[in-house]
């Protein structure tokens, strides 16, 4: 797929929040199958960054487009808010760094997975159940606990309901936030391992924020580095991780533990 | 035969009849009479004006009679008939700063123009139970302090603080604007804050009690400080477009409460304090500081804050105020509800017996898989 | 049915001034327009608990007119005590003629049932309403149920269905069964048991619900398509009953269970007592009166009395 246009374009990005700064001066590509990552340290702008592409912030300058998938092209600003509720249960995907945000804790987690299809118009239980019980058992939950409430689920169980609930309808693009934020780090490994292996087989887009390098490595194509609100350094991954060019990048860099 | 219940109209015309046997109670006890209510039970008669919306001591009199003292009952009564009263418009503003105050107290300042005065308070009374009340009781008159004619200077609190700017300045009066009622629109949320008030002022005085303690407990909390308590009369005047200027209507006792709050300010806006107002009929000095609470809780996100609490919350808030509708709606549960029992009872047994089979089928199984 | 009457001086005919009911015709107008659409409207204090019917009552009081016949039921049945309180209200300040006959009526407010006698074109079936919103134990906020509605957005409705399935085998929805109304919006058909959903399909007659504590009207104009959510794997199937009624015998109607006695007695009559009366009228016998009086024969329909004083 070399000569496809990007799914998403990003030009010019700004956010004020009054005086205040919240990232100015982004643009950037993805396309099908690319996975960016977006570090820094809290405050860098990178929240902010997610939330304007994912069409929840409007930004004060700049644009956010997105290519649907008969082809044509969207600016997000311009979409209805029947249009945005559609793509984030068709197209996208959002996980969470708290699943308690990304799940409904008060239903089971076929209810969970299920609801998407629901959304978009499955009338059939148990086709619903089915696809439910199959994405329980690709995110390696348990399909005997089908019936159960996420509130009974470890927190690692927890973030992999909410990653399945995302994909169920085979979204093309997936914003995440902090994803493996707040697990042992056995947990995040097995999360890590689990996300590339789903967004290699699925060929998933994905814009992940996250202040942490080793999941950057771990999963992103490229790299984009904010502090101050903005860019200060973007390549590919291996390049800005093993080859940093700006000072903040190598101190950040230089402050992991290598392997 | 089996006869289902019937005689619907003569059970009702029955306990219409013990009711009014009851509400008289023992004969040999002199009849109340709707003044002495007015009277002597002139804290239940405003509460029962402010929650039944209407401003007519005679009315609420007559209805806490008819409800037995039951002072929901008597303000729903009262907000029965208001409904079928006409209307003829909206008075002007009430002006609270030229009220002839019987009781004034803050908290804010030791002394400030006008002086403190306490009034005809419960406060600081020794809370014993007065047996010489039990019969008839020569009560003396009171010297009451001639009140200070309006132009002797009483400023109020929030106005000396505005002078300095140190408060939030009031939204200017906008004269002509339509003004919100909530008895005529529906209430759609997010509500504007005239509507806001006046749910509040006919909401329910416990309900508000509740929500202004709750912020108070850390529950959303305002910190606040009571600027300023007033009780008193003031005139209420009335337009009338042929005459070309405003007629007075007469004087009607009203409770104000000026909360002063944490202040708020931005890079742009120097910091200020910022306002919570309660205002009801009559003496009603724990709805007004409830009411003052709660508003400032409910400026809570146009103010920057978030909405959490429940106090906060606009639409928790709005919708629950009101106890005539609460008291319906809790109340209807005692109507027949044997249909939809019926269905649910249906339903459970259906499952019941499902269940008892998958045990069973579970046993046979287990017999099976031992033998 | 009993005859019309002069209204009690000193109230508006029906109670309502006619401005007020000037502006609930326009809700009803506009509900009409938006099937299953809750339009809000300035419900009004009655003298009448919220929660006893003050939405239906202000429906009716709008629409009804000095030769209507009005039939008022409660759980299916023309007296019991809220019915009784009602009709009384109506027959005392509109004056109007009143029936037990549901099709003799031409305004009927219910409160939980739809009759059994289907309805006709011409007829008005008002609804009392406690809670108008369908989504409202799924999402509490009126202002994300209004974004809901306007986007179609029912995705939350079909989870409820889902994990009552999941949970329980079935569908736990026995009473206020939720309804796609003409394919667009969700509705709360009121507290009717589910049995009556599919008498709202394609009814001939107009559905007006009122809910007056929550201020929303919504209709079903006459011939609407109705449907009940579910799932076509598990299709919506309404209650059914085992036995027939004791009294007249009826298989098609919907059942009140009455308890008989403490050792677990219990016999199920017509919840619908104008079906029922009229079943017995043409000589039908449930086994209960059979055993009583073998010999048969119509019986009479017992009258009641109109008005509270």
């Amino acid at each position: 797929m070399t000569a496809t246009a990007p799914l998403l374009e990003a030009r010019g990005l700004a956010k004020w929040y009054g005086d205040r700064l919240g990232c100015r001066d982004v643009s950037f590509d993805i396309r099908e199958g690319e996975v960016l990552a977006v570090v820094g340290e809290s405050g860098s702008g990178k929240s902010t960054l997610l939330s304007m592409l994912s069409g929840r912030l409007a930004p004060s300058a700049g644009s956010v487009v997105y290519r649907l998938r008969d082809g044509s092209t969207r600016d997000l600003a311009d979409l209805s808010e029947a249009e945005r509720r559609h793509l984030f249960r068709t197209d996208w995907g959002f996980v969470h760094q708290d699943a308690r945000d990304g799940l409904r804790m008060g239903v089971s987690a076929g209810g969970n997975v299920g609801e998407r299809l629901m959304a978009v118009g499955a009338r059939h239980y148990g086709e619903i159940r089915a696809k439910a019980a199959d994405w329980l058992d690709r995110v390696e939950i348990d399909v005997s606990r089908i019936d159960e409430k996420p509130t009974a689920f470890s927190g690692g169980m927890r973030q992999r309901l909410q990653i399945a609930r995302n994909l169920v309808t085979a979204p093309r693009l997936v914003f995440m936030d902090e994803p493996t934020g707040g697990l042992d780090v056995s947990v995040q490994a097995r999360l890590l391992d689990l996300l590339r292996r789903l967004v290699a087989d699925m060929g998933l887009a994905v814009v992940v924020v996250t202040h942490d390098l080793a999941v950057a490595r771990l999963l992103s194509d490229r790299i984009m580095v904010m502090r101050g609100g903005r860019v200060i350094e973007a390549g590919l991954t291996d390049r800005v991780l093993d080859d940093p060019r700006e000072a903040y990048t190598q101190l950040l860099v230089a402050s992991i533990l290598q392997p | 035969m089996y006869v289902s219940v019937k005689g619907g109209e003569r059970a009702i015309r029955a306990a219409h009849r013990l009711l009014a046997h009851r509400r008289r109670g023992d004969r040999a006890v002199p009849e109340v009479a709707a003044d002495q209510i007015r009277e002597q039970l002139s804290l239940a008669v405003d509460r029962v004006m402010n929650e039944g919306s209407l401003h007519d001591r005679d009315l609420a009199a007559l209805a806490i009679k008819q409800a037995r003292g039951d002072l929901i009952e008597a303000a729903f009564l009262v907000r029965a008939y208001r409904t079928t009263l006409p209307r003829f418009g909206a008075s002007r503003p009430i002006d609270t700063g030229a009220m002839a105050v019987e009781r004034r107290v803050s908290a804010t300042f030791k002394d400030l123009p006008g002086g403190q005065i306490l009034g005809p308070t419960f406060d600081y009374t020794h809370r014993l139970l007065d047996f010489a009340l039990e019969g008839e009781s020569e009560v003396p008159v009171a010297e009451v302090a001639a009140v200070p004619p309006a132009e002797t200077a009483m400023p109020r609190v929030t106005d000396l603080l505005g002078d300095e700017g140190l408060i939030e300045a009031e939204p200017p009066a906008c004269d002509g604007a339509e003004v919100g009622d909530l008895t005529r629109a529906p209430l759609r949320v997010p509500a504007a804050r005239d509507l806001r008030l006046q749910q509040l002022a006919r909401g329910d005085e416990g309900f508000l009690l509740a929500l202004g303690y709750s912020s108070q407990r850390g529950f959303g909390s305002t910190h606040p400080f009571a600027g300023e308590i007033r009780i008193g009369e003031v005139a209420v005047e009335f337009d009338v477009p042929e005459l070309g200027f405003a007629v007075p209507l007469g004087l009607i006792a009203v409770s104000e409460c000026q909360m002063v709050n944490q202040f708020a300010g931005s890079s742009v806006v120097p910091p200020t304090f910022t306002r919570g107002y309660g205002l009801a009929f009559g003496q009603s000095e724990r709805k007004v500081m409830a009411m003052a609470l709660v508003d400032r809780a409910l400026r809570t996100e146009e103010l920057g804050g978030e909405a959490v609490h429940p106090a906060q919350d606009q639409e928790f808030v709005l919708a629950h105020a009101d106890n005539v509708q609460a008291t319906g709606f809790v109340e209807h549960l005692k109507l027949p509800h044997y249909v939809d029992f019926q269905a649910e009872l249906a339903l459970v047994r259906a499952m019941r017996r499902e269940h008892a089979a998958r045990a069973e089928t579970a046993a046979d199984a287990f017999e099976e898989a031992a033998e | 049915m009993t005859a019309p009457i002069a209204p009690t001086q000193g109230y508006a005919f029906a109670y309502l001034d006619e401005q007020t009911k000037r502006m609930i015709r326009r809700a009803i107008l506009k509900a009409v327009a938006i099937p299953g659409h809750q339009v809000p409207f300035a419900s009004r204090d009655m003298p009448m608990p919220y929660g006893w019917g003050t939405g239906g009552i202000q429906v009716t009081a709008a629409i009804l007119g000095p030769s209507d016949v009005l039939k008022v039921i409660d759980q299916g049945a023309d007296d019991t005590t809220n019915a009784v309180s009602i009709r009384a209200f109506f027959r005392k300040t509109a004056g109007v003629a009143t029936t037990t006959r549901t099709a003799e009526a031409t305004v009927i407010q219910t409160r939980h049932r739809i009759p059994e006698t289907p309805l006709r074109a011409g007829q008005t079936l008002v609804y009392q309403v406690p809670i108008p919103e369908p989504l409202r134990f799924l999402e509490p906020r009126e202002t994300e149920t209004r974004v809901m509605h306007a986007l179609a957005d029912y995705g939350l409705m079909h989870v409820k269905l889902y994990e009552d399935i999941a949970e329980h085998g079935h569908i736990a929805k026995t009473y206020a069964y939720p309804v796609r109304v003409e394919g667009r919006y969700v509705m709360d058909p009121s507290p009717i048991p589910k049995f009556d959903n599919p008498k709202m399909h394609m009814s001939p007659a107009l559905q007006l619900f009122g809910a007056g504590r929550e201020k929303r009207i919504y209709a079903l104009p006459p011939f609407t398509k109705v449907e009940s959510l579910d799932f076509d794997d598990h299709p919506f199937e309404p209650t059914r009953f085992d036995a027939p009624c004791a009294l007249c015998g009826a298989t098609d109607g919907y059942l009140d269970e009455v308890v008989t006695d403490d050792r677990g007695g219990r016999m199920f009559v017509c919840s619908d007592t104008d079906h029922c009366e009229t079943r017995r009228e043409a000589g039908h016998r449930g086994a209960l009166l059979a055993a009583e009086d073998p010999a048969g024969g119509a019986t009479a329909r017992p009258e009641i009395a109109e008005d509270l004083p």
